[in-house]
């Protein structure tokens, strides 16, 4: 059976996937178990070859992950009132607020990671999954690396919740300044919730089993 | 041939990458040296010098660090004679009016509760690996809940959240750090360390090694 043998360099590497030779890998611990096997010996979660509801779970958690993204960039965030005026800014209005204040940095922290990087992830994870059943531009090395990107930065959206939750503890100055979260808070945390919980639908080994190079 | 319900091949058991299923021997890598996978390069084991010392105490450290950080006051802000300091609390709490209360439960999830369950869990798996003892009964699946948490433990995220809330008060009133904050600071490098000394497959394999 053809394996690779890392510990022996120079050996030409005979080459072949778990699936290929009917069995079924384990993605927590990596141990190899024969066709049928429902729970691993080494870590005792389930395994299973590939799932077949991957992509269905990928597409259904991405939907509703756009979806509430809608209202998310619709409704207030924050609510600042201070001795003179009162106003509710957006996502966008507040990063705007801060560019105008040369907060250029901070401005671009915030632009990046509440608007940049939820939608580049909309559009990566499509592509991905997209990439499953057809042939795509990018070829299994670079959709890897593009799916290494999106779990790994997807968490970082939070941040924008999270600025809303501290500034609203922190400010609440009486008559001189008052800041309160928006509604859309919620939604935008729902939105980051639910595109961790596409990427994390997708099995990465999906991505490999359409590689043309390999076979 | 088969081995109970293992795969072996010339009496060595079979290992596949979980990124893109390529077949490996399992390896038998020294410590402080790196397997990768031959197909995709994906870390399949890093097993490091005295890695369940370690990551054993920066665990403990993060979990005191925790405590300090959630009852200490986190940054005080003054203006106008007026004064407020916001502990890590006052922060989950800020969502606790009408219908935002489910984010308020949600963020004491993300950046308290989910980060302290998964060092707890960290911790009761490594325990007796230290000292090459049997693992606690239910060891696997403490270690499980922890990989199962890790990319909703999001205090790191927290953290860099208070640095940009910071800039947009700077202009209304004056900031100052509180002992919360440096705490929480700490606990930042802290699972960083850890996460890095962590070789997840080694871990599988003292379990079941240590088992029998
Ligand atoms: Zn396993
Ligand atoms: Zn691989």
């Amino acid at each position: 059976m053809p394996v690779h043998d890392m510990e022996i360099s120079g050996t030409e590497p005979r080459l072949s996937t778990a699936r290929a030779q009917g069995l079924i890998a384990c993605q927590r611990c990596g141990l190899v178990h024969p066709a049928g096997t429902e729970h691993c010996s080494r870590c005792g979660g389930p395994v299973r070859s590939r799932d077949p509801h991957s992509l269905q779970r990928v597409w259904a958690w991405l939907f509703a992950g756009i979806v509430v993204y809608i209202p998310a960039n619709i409704y207030p965030m924050l609510r600042t009132a201070t001795l003179l005026d009162k106003e509710e800014s957006t996502i966008v209005g507040g990063a705007i607020e801060l560019f105008h204040h040369g907060s250029y940095m901070v401005a671009t922290v915030v632009f990046v990671a509440s608007i940049l990087i939820p939608i580049g992830k909309f559009i990566a994870i499509a592509y991905l999954a997209l990439g499953v059943r057809k042939a795509v531009v990018m070829n299994a090395h670079q959709r890897h690396k593009l799916f290494e990107v999106v779990e790994f930065i997807g968490r970082w959206s939070m941040i924008d919740v999270f600025v809303v939750a501290i500034l609203s503890a922190l400010v609440q100055l009486g008559s001189v300044a008052i800041i309160n979260p928006g509604i859309a808070a919620v939604s935008f945390a729902l939105s980051v919730a639910f595109t961790m919980l596409s990427a994390q639908s997708l099995d990465p080994r999906l991505i490999w089993d359409a590689d043309e190079e390999f076979k | 041939m088969l081995d109970g319900d293992k795969i072996l091949i010339e009496g060595r058991a079979l290992i596949a990458c979980p990124q893109c299923d390529m077949l490996h021997f399992e390896p038998d890598i020294p410590e402080d040296h790196t397997a990768t996978c031959i197909r995709c390069g994906q870390v399949l084991a890093a097993p490091r010098t005295n890695a369940y010392l370690r990551v054993l105490s920066l665990a403990t450290t993060a979990v005191i660090l925790m405590v300090g950080a959630v009852f200490f006051p986190f940054i005080e802000l003054e203006a106008a004679g007026l004064h407020n300091t916001t502990s890590v609390i006052d922060a989950i709490l800020a969502f606790s009016t009408g219908l935002m209360l489910p984010l308020s439960f949600a963020v004491a999830m993300l950046i308290v509760l989910i980060p302290v369950t998964r060092f707890a869990a960290i911790i009761y798996t490594v325990w007796p690996l230290v000292r090459n003892r049997k693992p606690f009964a239910g060891a696997s699946e403490a270690f499980r809940l922890a990989e199962f948490l890790r990319p909703w433990s999001m205090a790191e995220i927290f953290i860099v959240g208070v640095s940009v809330a910071l800039v947009k008060v700077a202009g209304l009133a004056t900031v100052s750090f509180g002992p919360a904050f440096w705490a929480f600071a700490g606990l930042v490098v802290v699972t960083v360390l850890q996460d890095n000394s962590m070789c997840r497959y080694t871990i599988w394999k003292s379990l079941e090694q240590n088992r029998a």
